[in-house]
């Protein structure tokens, strides 16, 4: 009896996988209604909605950046102290010491490509007529997720705490400065004065929200670091897991009615 | 020339390999046709090119630097000579419409692969210069690089089914993603697949980590400020647009606008036409705008404001040196003095020292009287004006409050390219320019 015989005869091995290998057609059913992993897609699809050329494969490749983004990032915050003293020579390690430095260049590529792949897989959507009912909710939820993945990698560019980093992420953050009413150099902000003190100083602007000090020094490291690692990936995560459910219960992959 | 030479003997060997690879690349492609026994005309044309690659390849890699492929001087200057944010814009535009309206002739295999060549040639001979390597070879604009091909694939590929789709539903046949209902299993068909793409995509992304480094500059410093500084490639379309407006609407509004439009745009389009399939005939109008704000007010607009704009935000040639010293004229002029000063040789109303704040807020409002009225017939009076003309149909179909919001956002979105013509023509600046509460638009 061959060994891997044995093994999906164990009852280890039946008590994770609730079937038989996926051979034949019943199996092969089985298996997308029993998997946890597998449960997300339908058990059949029509042979149009996965032809490559038709879907580019771009929303998949997607998730699967987010999940090397994970995956990675988990890693790299054993290695990064998010503080003015260790940022910048974290990463320094990383690049010149660490034995698995190439994870940094996994996470800022995969980064990149993840802008990238999004804004594909918008556009073949929009290309198709995919927003249209009823899948226009899904739609704006992908809106959403868009918005996200340019907050992360946005949030994520400050980290390296190099020269590159704390610039772009003036130049980007400045703009909240000009924000109507909101932000100390934005029109109208002149209006928001109470017995002739100001209420929208640089100390209590939009920018000095986002930022949370009036330039960007620790507390913006530390703020964009839980950001970054935390908060946005959660939303991101419940706004992914809504997005792929809406898929399934607007009528699956798109195609032609 | 010698500074240029050492510069050349490094970037020869990337080169080498750079046309060794559109070799193969043409080499396999006229293997394919050959065995698909067609067009056998372009199988020689292919291998005769691929040919011409690998003398490429063996002029770069031949250690001298004075052979390496590179465009001759006179080529780079007149390029540089020839380009500006008005040429590159109207140029950019015109290449756009040019693609779109001969679409038919540009999806053909042959002539999309013609295409792909050229880019590839172009940008094999643009890094051999230094000044333009300088900038595309940073490891943060290489995803741009990657960006524009991708683009020019997935374009490529979805208007060929497009082409094929409207042709067929002129002929009242279904389109072609209907012929194949046939439905199968996910596992296999459709898990294999995804894994396959799995295993592809981490396959590229460690030869990209192996090969390009993640850049780290100086540590952070914020007394040196990098002159240019930029935002994160993703946001330079918005950083450009500050070239035209200011941070309150380029950097808060109109970004906030784009998300909004797009949120927008499935209750907008009333079309049921064109719904899980590829085709442009049908929905011609949400097409040309999406693609309009697309390439033209976000794609172009980011490879301007990476690749061509240099320090002080000052436009570079893409075969130019990013020198901090050249100068531009700024004489810009805001439309209150255009009209009051330009045309009534009167100087700007202006409320006398100590006077009531309503008094102050008349002048200001009689100062900017026209920028006031052109905004408002643009925002107000040219909706119902469009309404009863070019958007008759719209209106009837969309109701008010949907044709309302189409509208303004269209009128909103044309803000970005009229200011930029506005500002070429007639070097105007602000059209209502009220500096005491800091709105300048």
């Amino acid at each position: 009896m061959a060994i891997g015989e044995t093994i999906r005869n164990s009852q280890i091995w039946k008590s994770i996988f609730r079937h038989p290998m996926p051979l034949d057609r019943r199996n092969r059913i089985v298996v997308m209604l029993t998997n946890f992993f597998l449960h997300l897609h339908p058990v059949s699809i029509k042979k149009q909605g996965i032809a490559l050329s038709f879907t580019w494969c771009m929303g998949g490749v997607t998730f699967f950046l987010f999940l090397v983004e994970t995956v990675t990032g988990v890693l790299l915050m054993f290695y990064y102290r998010p503080t003015l003293e260790w940022a910048y020579n974290d990463i320094l390690a990383l690049r010149d010491v660490t034995s698995l430095g190439i994870l940094r260049e996994l996470h800022r590529w995969a980064a990149h490509a993840m802008v990238i792949t999004t804004w594909l897989h918008m556009y073949r959507v929009f290309l198709t007529g995919s927003y249209k009912p009823p899948r226009e909710f899904n739609w704006v939820i992908g809106v959403i997720l868009l918005l996200l993945v340019l907050l992360l990698s946005f949030t994520g560019y400050l980290l390296p705490w190099d020269q590159l980093a704390i610039w772009a992420i003036t130049v980007g953050s400045n703009m909240a400065r000009a924000t109507p009413i909101l932000g100390y150099e934005g029109p109208g902000q002149q209006l928001l004065t109470i017995g002739g003190i100001d209420m929208i100083t640089d100390g209590s602007d939009a920018r000095f929200g986002l930022l949370g000090a009036r330039f960007v020094g620790e507390e913006t490291l530390n703020r964009f670091y839980v950001l970054h690692c935390i908060a946005i990936p959660l939303a991101a995560a419940l706004l992914m897991a809504i997005h792929f459910w809406r898929v399934r219960k607007d009528g699956g992959i798109s195609g032609p009615l | 020339m010698h500074s240029n030479g050492l510069f050349l003997q490094d970037v020869a060997g990337f080169l080498g390999s750079y046309y060794i690879s559109v070799a193969i690349m043409n080499a396999v492609a006229a293997f394919v046709l050959w065995q698909s026994k067609k067009q056998v005309g372009w199988v020689v044309c292919w291998l005769v090119f691929s040919g011409v690659m690998l003398v490429l390849a063996s002029l770069a890699l031949s250690g001298s630097a004075e052979l390496v492929p590179a465009l001759p001087p006179m080529v780079r200057n007149l390029v540089n000579a020839l380009s500006g944010p008005v040429n590159y814009t109207l140029g950019t535009t015109a290449l756009f419409s040019m693609l779109f309206i001969l679409r038919k002739f540009f999806v053909q295999p042959m002539v999309a692969w013609t295409i792909l060549n050229a880019m590839l040639v172009i940008m094999g001979l643009s890094m051999a210069d230094e000044n333009f390597a300088s900038i595309v070879m940073k490891p943060d604009n290489v995803p741009i690089v990657g960006l524009v091909f991708l683009l020019a694939f997935f374009t490529w590929l979805a208007t060929s089914q497009a082409v094929v789709n409207d042709e067929r539903i002129k002929q009242g046949l279904p389109p072609m993603e209907k012929l194949n209902d046939e439905k199968v299993l996910v596992w296999p068909d459709l898990v294999y697949t995804e894994l396959i793409c799995m295993v592809a995509v981490s396959a590229l992304l460690l030869v990209w980590a192996i090969f390009l480094q993640a850049p780290l500059e100086e540590p952070a410093s914020s007394v040196k400020t990098p002159n240019p500084s930029k935002a994160p490639w993703y946001f330079l379309g918005l950083q450009e647009m500050l070239v035209y407006f200011d941070p309150w609407y380029a950097g808060v509004v109109l970004p906030s606008l784009v998300v909004f439009g797009l949120m927008a745009l499935p209750y907008i389009d009333f079309n049921k036409k064109g719904n899980g399939y590829y085709s442009i005939e049908e929905r011609k109008f949400s097409y040309l705008v999406y693609q309009f704000g697309f390439f033209e007010l976000w794609i172009t607009l980011i490879i301007l404001g990476t690749f061509l704009r240099g320090p002080n935000w000052n436009f570079f040639g893409p075969f130019e040196y990013w020198s901090p010293y050249k100068v531009e004229v700024l004489n810009n002029v805001d439309l209150p003095q255009m009209f009051w000063v330009g045309l009534f040789d009167r100087p700007l109303p202006l409320a006398p020292a100590g006077a009531s704040v309503l008094t102050q807020v008349g002048t200001i409002l009689l100062r900017e009287a026209p920028g006031l009225v052109v905004m408002g017939a643009y925002l107000l009076l040219l909706p119902p004006l469009l309404a009863v003309t070019v958007f008759r149909k719209f209106y009837a179909q969309m109701g008010f409050i949907r044709y309302m919001v189409m509208s303004n956002l269209m009128l909103l979105m044309f803000t970005l390219p009229l200011k930029m013509v506005l500002r070429w023509t007639l070097n105007l600046k602000y059209i209502i320019s009220i500096p005491e509460i800091s709105l300048n638009f």
